[in-house]
């Protein structure tokens, strides 16, 4: 390849990591400029591999996240060492989330609503039978959701099943759900890795205790907070996959030591890759780096019930007075992507992007000051580590930042340990780092909401609350998507939430590891590496 | 009893002595519970927060802490805890799995490394403390002595990460990963313990080396090594023969010591190279306030120091009597 087309691509690659293009405007123009030359797969391995996958091979993944308190119940599952192993490769739900962030059946053959999304009809698959030789019924997939809901349950989506009225088996290869209220997006909300179907047990409930699922993978072996060791289904319901043979997920809880036994051949792939160690990565031949857009995304919330952040221009002021660029260069690293101020990913379903954006300028800081009668203002900043990785150092530049327009910034240095039980939800203005949802309606449900238990800007919106009532039963999509488009304006503009980036999924694939397209609405290719992924 | 009896009779002064330290140590592991019991609720969060972490609404969590009790308070929580561990039941992990059942392998692993380590680490030491107190302010005295200095100035993990660097992502001889599995042949354990190992003989070859040099040293000075030396004695059967025996006691202490390091204190060694022993469990249930696991694992780490020291002590008296009798 020459040198001005390398370069080019490297500016569309550069393009692409900040934000400026999408990802399939990058496939085009990347691929356009490789069949010039006739190279390029080796620049860009993990967005333009398009070779067959091929069967066999054992392959190993180094998590982050693993814990000896990780157990098989799907109620747990807390990171994705237990989420990748236990839903993603043991077990399906009825529904999965494609790479490209769609949702297509799994378990579930169809699913259609009715009654304004109140009800749920899911078609199941014919034939599948879970590892222990035992065919899927009804009755299983009833247990595996009544196990996270009633009052008793301690499992983490039993606040997301609360809308869930009964579950009715009609015939025997359909399962109706009748929710309270209508809820457009529910085929979204089954794919949610604790809504994994297990073995029902005779008198009710579900045997997790066994590990055995449908999954791609049978567990051979679990050490908790070593590693899960499992072999390929040869009975599994999808065409061809799993590629491997046998995979192993190892806990690498030290970064180093992660890097280390990626670099010498231990492992095959490794979540949570330090930015700082991209650039040793990307020296060598044989290994890659995945940056893989995911809904996780830094915030800097206000308190929009109490002074001064009940005034919507003291908030705007706010919002101008940061300057994103800069911190996305020094914190981290240009490994980011600029927030504007909504919590919507652009990988997400209705995902819009609000005019204008909001970028670094003094003048219309202060501008919104004078608006709401004040030449300056002193508030808190309350940050730590633990806010989200980088939280002090963006803190202390926004601090430089608002000071040029007369905003004189307190960086409170709160401690790590407790972060989210005192300072998170309680202070008035505080660091966020926040998963994502993989939809508007879950996401604006859980945090933006009057109501929602999360709410941490206390913000109280009645137009954006109403929409967000109307939009959940709207079957009609472009009906919905004119709602979710005027939602992600007002949060825009009023919302208390100073979105400062969106952060990739930073992981090292080796170059023995083929796969597709990788999903990021939950880690790990949505979980699913393992049944995605090839030996190359 | 006839533990009581002999006590009584004083006949046995080793007996009555290990009995009264093992009392004591028992005390101690009481008041090391407490503490520990005290310090982790002291923590903000607890377990039900730390497992459902982002899916933790307050009903959840409420649910949760009545599944695991944790809805009582903390001082009735401890004396249901203490109530158990007397009568050797330390019920169940916050995970639903027997605690035993968590540290049981865990351990094992400690241990099979621990003694590994000292199986090489103690005689060698011995070894090279008397070879440097016989040839005191010798070169090799002196290259022993400034090499174990700097071995012991540096942090473990920096020693660990100088050797992964240079034996594992360089030359390749050994593995970065010391992910033991069961099944494993001994062989294969081994090779994958190596690093491990390597790094842990740094730490504490140097430390029970130059102690068993000062003891040596110290004792040479006495009169009657110099009546020895007099007699025309040769020099090594002097120290093997007259000094040794009366060093016994600080170098038995020292090892003591570090065997109880190998037990207790190789946390960051397990981190680095990602070996499944018990300070990687301790360290995870303290994350996920999984307080019954601590708690084990506290004991065990206050129990192998006690038990360590307990032998040097009685080490000391059978090679010197006239400890028995403090003036």
């Amino acid at each position: 390849m020459s040198d001005a087309r390398l370069r080019e691509m490297q500016f569309w690659a550069e393009r692409l990591r900040k934000g400026g293009i999408s990802r399939r405007e990058f496939l085009g123009r990347a691929a356009a400029l490789a069949a010039a030359a006739g190279v390029g797969s080796s620049l860009t391995p993990s967005l333009l591999h398009a070779e067959e996958p091929k069967q066999g091979g054992y392959a190993r993944f180094g998590m982050s996240d693993a814990s000896q308190q990780d157990t098989l119940d799907p109620g747990t599952w807390p990171a994705s060492f237990a989420q990748a192993a236990f839903n993603g490769s043991l077990c399906n739900n009825l529904t999965e989330i494609a790479a490209d962030g769609s949702i297509i059946g799994d378990l579930a053959e169809s699913f259609e609503p009715a009654d304004g999304a109140r009800k749920w009809i899911f078609k199941i698959r014919n034939g599948i039978t879970f590892h222990d030789g035992k065919s899927l019924t009804v009755k299983d997939i009833q247990e595996s959701f009544h196990h996270h809901m009633g009052d008793a349950s301690s499992s983490g989506a039993k606040s997301l099943l609360s809308q869930v009225e009964t579950i009715e088996a009609d015939g025997p290869n359909t399962v109706v759900f009748n929710l309270k209220s209508g809820t457009a997006d529910f085929p979204y909300l089954v794919a949610d890795y604790h809504l994994s179907i297990m073995p029902a047990k005779e008198g009710g409930g579900i045997d997790w205790q066994r590990g055995v699922g449908t999954g791609s993978f049978i567990l051979e072996n679990f050490e908790p907070g070593i590693a899960v060791k499992m072999k390929r289904n040869p009975n599994y319901h999808k065409d061809n996959k799993p590629h491997f043979d046998e995979v192993e997920f190892v806990a690498i809880m030290d970064a180093t030591a992660r890097l280390n036994a990626f670099i010498t051949g231990e492992v095959e792939f490794i979540g949570d890759l330090d930015v700082n160690n991209i650039a040793l990565i990307e020296r060598n031949s044989d290994l890659a780096v995945g940056r893989i857009p995911s809904l996780r995304h830094f915030t800097f919330d206000m308190d929009t019930s109490t002074a001064p952040f009940d005034n919507p221009d003291v908030r705007m002021a706010l919002k101008y007075a940061l300057d994103r660029d800069d911190v996305i260069r020094k914190v981290f690293r240009g490994e980011a992507i600029k927030g504007n101020d909504t919590p919507v990913a652009s990988e997400m379903p209705f995902y819009f992007d609000p005019q204008p954006q909001h970028d670094y300028d003094v003048d219309k800081a202060k501008a919104y000051l004078a608006k709401a009668g004040l030449s300056s203002l002193d508030i808190d900043l309350s940050v730590s580590e633990a806010a989200f990785p980088g939280a002090i150092a963006a803190a202390v530049l926004y601090k430089e930042h608002a000071a040029k327009a007369g905003i004189n910034i307190n960086v409170v240095r709160e401690a790590d340990d407790g972060y989210w039980e005192n300072v998170w939800l309680k202070k008035p203005f505080n660091g966020c780092d926040w998963y994502g949802r993989a939809t508007c309606d879950w996401l604006f449900s859980t945090a933006y909401a009057a109501d929602a238990s999360w709410n941490n800007t206390h913000w109280k919106n009645p137009r954006f609350n109403e929409l967000l009532i109307a939009a959940r039963s709207e079957t009609d999509q472009e009906q919905r998507a004119s709602q979710y488009r005027e939602m992600q304006q007002i949060i825009h503009d009023d919302g208390g939430v100073i979105t400062v980036a969106f952060v990739n999924w930073i992981v090292g694939i080796s170059k023995k590891i083929g796969h597709g397209e990788i999903g990021g609405i939950f880690p790990c290719d949505n979980l699913r590496m393992t049944e995605r992924w090839w030996m190359a | 009893m006839t533990g009581t009896s002999i006590l009584a009779s004083g006949s046995h002064p080793i007996l009555n002595m290990t009995v009264q330290r093992l009392g004591l140590g028992l005390l101690s592991l009481a008041i090391v519970s407490a503490i520990i019991f005290t310090a982790v609720s002291f923590l903000p969060g607890d377990f039900a927060t730390a497992i459902l972490g982002r899916s933790a609404t307050p009903e959840t969590v409420a649910a949760f802490q009545q599944k695991l009790g944790l809805d009582k308070p903390w001082p009735q929580r401890y004396v249901d805890w203490l109530g158990g561990a007397l009568v050797g039941d330390f019920g169940d992990s916050f995970s639903s799995r027997l605690v035993s059942t968590v540290i049981g392998p865990r351990l094992a692993n400690t241990l099979a490394l621990a003694a590994t380590t000292a199986v090489i680490a103690v005689p060698l030491a011995v070894f090279l403390g008397i070879v440097c107190a016989r040839y005191r302010n010798k070169p090799v005295d002196r290259f022993l002595s400034s090499a174990t200095l700097a071995s012991i100035s540096l942090p473990e993990f920096f020693i660990a990460y100088v050797l992964m660097l240079v034996l594992a992502t360089k030359l390749h001889i050994f593995p970065s990963l010391s992910s033991i599995r069961p099944g494993m042949g001994l062989g294969e354990h081994l090779y994958r313990m190596a690093l491990p190992i390597m790094t842990l003989l740094f730490v504490t070859l140097a430390h029970m080396m130059r102690n068993t040099r000062a003891a040596l040293i110290g004792v040479m000075s006495r009169p009657y090594i110099e009546m020895a030396r007099l007699k025309g004695e040769p020099e090594m059967r002097i120290v093997l023969r007259h000094a040794l025996p009366n060093a016994i006691g600080p170098i038995a202490s020292v090892i003591a010591i570090n065997l109880a390091y190998l037990i207790a204190g190789v946390v960051v060694v397990e981190v680095v190279f990602v070996y499944p022993g018990i300070g990687q469990t301790m360290v995870d249930a303290v994350r996920n306030r999984d307080v019954p696991v601590v708690q084990a694992c506290a004991l065990i780490f206050s129990a192998a120091y006690i038990v360590l020291n307990l032998i040097a002590d009685i080490i000391s008296i059978v090679s010197n009597p006239r400890l028995l009798h403090p003036r």
